[in-house]
């Protein structure tokens, strides 16, 4: 197995390398070829080993691959760890790749940047694939950066725009401000366990439970609490959770198929999947769960609000995604790490159609985003507008589609969850529910159905976008839509993430979710006694009534809610603020230490100010020098008779 | 081959050697200048090799060590010998001034053989820098690399190069003038000018923290460390391409050298003693200099400061072993520490002249530093836009590059210490990345700025070749640093050793 194991990762780097340095030489179709077949390998081989891991039971396989260095006695290896978490993920992630390979075929058809373009999303399998196989944290943090760095250069992709290149750059800081939490996480950890190796580490993390810290003088804190928020902060860079999410709206500068693979699908879930990896540690302290919880519902809501205020058909599934992350790390918070796990999942499948399926949109309306500019689709792009309304079906949790499943699961787990905040967090999530619902069918609406508000020139090539497109809508709308019913009693119930998940017996919402579980049918009759369902109707009953059937009725809304409206519209003011506290604080520091500390105290006080000194000592001194053989005989008398004079006294 | 000693005098005194050589040929022929230049470098290089290959990693000992008597009337030796703090430093050397002789090859137009000439000699003092076991052989050739540095700024520099050579000379000449006297008062109670002797000298107190004292005002300068750092970014934004190189890769390695070969383990008391005066001068070069470097619009000062932020590093490595130990030398974390500013010195020389020389690629072409001269290259140069976004990344720390690879050593080590040290050395994290990446932002990515961002043509064969060599070998230490790491276990923890006892 090892040697498959290996390959995984590095038949995607082998597409990328091949796609990336001679792309010129070989063209473009060679270049697709080689990304799509080093990723379709990944994918197999992916396969096999989840059927290995799923249905033969292999054992967890944890090895190294090799010793990155040793010091101090520390090994920092390169390895996998490979259990069902990680055969799931690897799953996952290489199945949503491929589809992008595909669909990128169409949707980048025209781009010069064609042979680039596939090299950095084989580039990213890549290091998404080291992050989840890793059996250490110096890969995870490998992986984490990588990632990061290939989100850095899709959102740059186009680097002409002005927008592109800023969003690219805002992307990258903020997700550093979370790896400085993620990096001091690791440290702690390293300083306590003196190792990198995840198992290694479970092992002695008791160690840290009973410890404390004094960050704050004088405060003792618990060590496992300091080193779980801190890993949290990496999770919330990645994971763009509130207040480090303002990067991933920006995100949508980057073409399509990446909004889907990166933004939606894999890198935004890195995040959640490290949480679940490292549940060993965070059950040990509630407090970072409750953390995680709180931080989680907010996001959720906060987020879900503004999806409803946006036009731009990218920006509302952006915002869409913020929400379900949102939502799975309350899973994380209350302990229901497989059911974030699962979500994170299903969400994959979803969101990444609904990505694909605006793509596909934004491909037939000649790059136009503005929901309020189209209208009606329905009629010129019937697979997109079907497979559109499997995604947002199970968006909002249509009972019987994969979302209803792991939403579910993750309400009732929350319901049940004792960590303080829970009861914050199940409430927000219940409105997030409406809301989500609301939405997402008034885009859908105002895309798909009611009147046309094409332009003409538009309008006239309107047509369905060709296979190479569909295709792989109509391949991520089946597990979109069945997913869940076939995987919720194995993977949630039956044991599966036993290996890989550790959950306390005193936290015991997703126990208490197992309890309600006896089959998928039954969990769907189930969820009809319970209130999300209804209060997903009602979502998408109020976006038909505001919509599609009184339109004037939202205009209405809209003006008598003025603050509440722009408070939305500005997005909370996250972005104001950090350009004015963050950005011009840090710019504004920035000159006055070059200008007054370098420049004036150093420089003109202290470097330049001696040499003026040097300068005019000498030059008081020189006045002495005369030149003037009378002004030296003088001096040179004096001397004398003074000196005569002393001796003799003396 | 060779007696051991031989070698190593070889690889000091062929690029000696050479450059006179070079010198004598004179500029009928520049060209012939130039081949000579690279054939001694690349000799060099060559005999360097086995300094590395036949390096014993299983002894602390000094190796390939020769020892001969020199100046008798005062005990001074011809006495030089290698461990494995100064071995990778000897490689680093032989290593960069090649690239340096490539990328100056069409450039340098005028008095070519006396600039190919100035970095041969200058590889041959800083290697015999580095070689030294002799205090006053190490002092001359600590003085005397800086003179054809001072040349090379002062003859082939920028319009303002006659102010930064004087303070480039003046700021590093004082901080030497005290090192000397520390050594002749060592002299004067060892009867050697010995470093090994003065290793095994007995100092009080006072005598360490002023012999320290004297070391410190020597390296930091030549780190340089805040506050006395301001003669770098001007000696930068004036020297020519192969200067800055020279001077951001190896020369202020000297610095970081001195503190492991003569502060720690001469002084350890006074080390010991004085660590939070060091400890606060790095967190200042990463925090303060990072905010500097973030508004700097000279790219080559911007990059300078970055060598500053990125060096401090490499003294809080260095001295944050102390509060690690804590009086227990086999605590875990020290040898981390001391090993993870060595490889960030390692590093810093591969990725600060990746920088200068990209800069160096675009002023050829466009004669200005300035960010807000450019913006858009990645139009017109995609393949330099490659190199330049890696390199810029590599300077941010990213993972898989070197650049992460010591700054994760100090971050981690530095955690045992104190949680705060470590808060603010991982600020660089965010520091660094702004700084670079907002500079990348303004001049590769965007419209063409302008006409002669227009006009730019992409980097040639010789241009891909150097900056290619040094993409390798960044990405190579840091997706396996093993190997350089290897070769300094037995010296640092034989350095470790020694200072956790006390000499009063």
């Amino acid at each position: 197995m090892e040697s498959i194991y290996l390959a995984i990762p590095l038949t995607s780097l082998l597409g990328a390398i091949i796609a990336g340095f001679f792309g010129k030489q070989i063209g473009r179709e060679a270049a697709h070829w080689a990304a799509i077949l080093g990723v379709g390998a990944s994918f197999v081989l992916s396969l096999v080993v989840l059927k290995d891991v799923a249905f033969d039971g292999a054992a967890v396989y944890n090895q190294s691959v090799y010793t990155w260095m040793v010091s101090d006695g520390i090994h920092f290896e390169i390895g996998f760890l490979i259990d069902s978490l990680s055969a799931l993920m690897m799953v996952v992630v290489t199945s949503v790749s491929l589809t992008v390979h595909i669909y990128t075929i169409g949707y980048m058809q025209d781009d010069p940047g064609y042979q680039r373009f596939f090299s950095y999303i084989s580039l990213f399998t890549f290091s998404m694939l080291m992050l989840v196989m890793s059996n250490n944290f110096l890969q995870l943090f490998f992986g984490w950066e990588a990632v990061g760095l290939v989100s850095y250069l899709l959102i740059g992709f186009w680097y002409t725009r002005e927008t592109a290149i800023y969003a690219n750059l805002k992307a990258f800081m903020v997700n550093r401000v979370g790896d400085f939490g993620f990096l001091m996480g690791i440290a702690v950890l390293v300083a306590y366990t003196g190792s990198l190796d995840y198992i290694e580490v479970f092992d002695r993390s008791d160690k840290m439970a009973s410890a404390t810290i004094q960050v704050i003088p004088g405060l003792d804190w618990s060590v496992i609490t300091l080193a779980c928020i801190l890993l949290f902060i990496g999770a919330m860079g990645k994971s763009a959770q509130v207040p480090l999410h303002v990067w991933l709206p920006d995100s949508m500068e980057g073409p399509t198929p990446i909004s889907a693979l990166i933004h939606a699908a894999t890198m935004v879930t890195a995040g959640i999947f490290m949480v679940a990896r490292m549940s060993p540690l965070f059950e040990q302290s509630e407090t970072a769960l409750s953390v995680v919880l709180v931080i989680g519902a907010t996001t959720a809501i906060l987020m879900g609000l503004i999806g409803i205020v946006q036009n731009d058909i990218k920006r509302v599934v952006a915002y869409s995604t913020l929400s379900q992350l949102g939502y799975m790390t309350v899973a994380l918070g209350a302990s229901a790490y497989s059911a974030a796990i699962f979500h994170l999942m299903t969400h994959a499948f979803f969101k990444a159609l609904l990505f694909l399926a605006a793509g596909s949109v934004i491909i037939a309306m000649h790059h136009e985003q503005d929901i309020r500019k189209m209208g009606g689709l329905k009629k010129y792009m019937p697979i997109t507008y079907w497979v559109s309304l499997v995604g947002s079906l199970a968006l909002i949790g249509f009972p019987g589609t994969s979302g209803y499943f792991s939403k579910d699961a993750i309400l009732v787990a929350t319901q049940n969850s004792n960590i303080p905040g829970s009861g914050y967090a199940y409430l927000m999530l219940l409105i997030g529910v409406f809301v989500t619902a609301l939405y997402t069918f008034r885009m859908f609406f105002l895309v798909f159905h009611g009147e046309e508000r094409i332009d003409e020139s538009t309008r006239a090539h309107l047509h369905e976008t060709p296979p190479v497109v569909t295709i792989p809508l109509i391949l991520l709308a089946i597990p979109s839509a069945i997913i869940g019913w076939i995987t919720i009693g194995p993977v949630l119930f039956g044991g599966y993430f036993e290996d890989a998940i550790i959950v306390f017996k005193e936290h015991g919402a997703m126990a208490a979710v197992a309890e309600t579980f006896h089959s998928s049918f039954n969990f769907v009759l189930h969820g009809f006694r319970g209130l999300p369902v209804y209060l997903a109707a009602a979502g998408v009953i109020v976006a038909w009534v505001f919509y599609l059937k009184k339109p004037s009725l939202a205009v209405t809304v809209k003006e008598k809610s003025g603050f509440l409206y722009r408070l939305l519209e500005q997005k909370y003011y996250f972005d104001r603020f950090n350009e004015i506290v963050f950005a011009a604080t840090a710019r504004g520091v920035g000159h006055v230490f070059w200008r007054i500390g370098d420049a004036l105290v150093i420089d003109g006080l202290v470097v330049n100010g001696s040499a003026r000194l040097v300068g005019w000592f000498s030059g008081v001194i020189r006045q002495v020098q005369t030149g003037y053989l009378n002004h030296y005989a003088f001096v040179m008398i004096t001397g004398l008779i003074l000196l005569l004079g002393w001796a003799v006294l003396a | 081959m060779f007696a051991d000693g031989l070698l190593l005098s070889l690889v000091i005194w062929t690029p000696i050697l050479g450059g006179a050589l070079v010198l004598f040929a004179g500029d009928r022929e520049p060209s012939g200048a130039r081949k000579i230049a690279l054939a001694v470098s690349i000799a060099t290089f060559v005999l360097s090799i086995p300094l590395y290959t036949q390096f014993n990693t299983d002894t602390h000992l000094l190796q390939f060590v020769e020892r001969n008597s020199w100046i008798p009337a005062f005990n001074i030796e011809y006495f030089i010998g290698i461990d494995g703090i100064s071995m990778p430093l000897i490689l680093l050397t032989s290593f960069t001034t090649i690239i340096v002789i490539i990328s100056s090859w069409e450039v340098i137009q005028y008095r070519v053989s006396q600039y190919m000439a100035a970095f041969l000699f200058m590889e041959g003092f800083m290697i015999g820098t580095f070689s030294a076991l002799d205090s006053i052989l190490f002092f001359m050739f600590f003085e005397a690399m800086l003179v054809p540095m001072f040349l090379v700024i002062g003859i082939w520099g920028g319009a303002n190069r006659i102010y930064a050579t004087i303070k480039f000379f003046l700021y590093t000449f004082i901080g030497s003038v005290l090192m000397l006297v520390a050594l002749i008062y060592m002299y004067s109670k060892t009867g050697s000018f010995s470093i090994l002797d003065f290793h095994l000298l007995r100092l009080t107190m006072t005598e360490q923290i002023l012999i320290f004292l004297a070391f410190l005002v020597a390296f930091a300068v030549k780190v340089p460390m805040w506050p006395v750092h301001t003669w770098l970014p001007d000696a930068h934004v004036e020297a020519p391409t192969g200067g800055s190189v020279i001077l951001a890769a190896i020369m202020l390695k000297v610095g970081g050298y001195g503190f492991l070969r003569f502060s720690l383990p001469i002084t350890p008391d006074a080390s010991a003693e004085l660590d939070w005066l060091i400890i606060t001068m790095s967190l200042t070069a990463v925090v303060y200099i990072g905010f500097v470097a973030l508004v700097q619009r000279d790219m080559k000062k911007l990059i300078a400061y970055s060598s500053i932020a990125h060096m401090g590093f490499v003294t809080l490595g260095f001295f944050i072993v102390f509060r690690i130990m804590d009086g227990d030398s086999s605590a875990t974390g020290s040898a981390l520490a001391l090993e993870g500013g060595m490889v960030q010195m390692i590093s810093h020389g591969f990725i600060s002249a990746a920088m200068f020389l990209c800069v160096g690629v675009i002023y050829d072409r466009m004669h200005s530093r300035e960010i807000a001269d450019y913006g858009g290259v990645v139009n017109t140069m995609p393949v330099f836009a490659a190199f330049m976004v890696f390199f810029a990344m590599a300077n941010a720390g990213l993972p898989g590059t070197s650049g992460f690879v010591g700054e994760f050593m100090v971050i981690l080590a530095s955690f045992r210490a104190s949680f705060w040290i470590a808060f603010l050395a991982a600020t660089i994290l965010i520091l660094g990345a702004a700084y670079t990446l907002w500079m990348i932002k303004r001049v590769i990515f965007g419209e063409i700025a302008n006409d002669n961002v227009r006009a730019l043509t992409d980097i040639n064969n010789r241009e891909i070749l150097y900056l290619g060599i040094l993409a390798v070998a960044i990405l190579a230490l840091g997706l396996w640093p093993y190997p350089l790491v290897e070769v300094m276990h037995p010296t640092i923890e034989n350095l470790l050793n020694h200072i956790s006892q006390s000499k009063l």
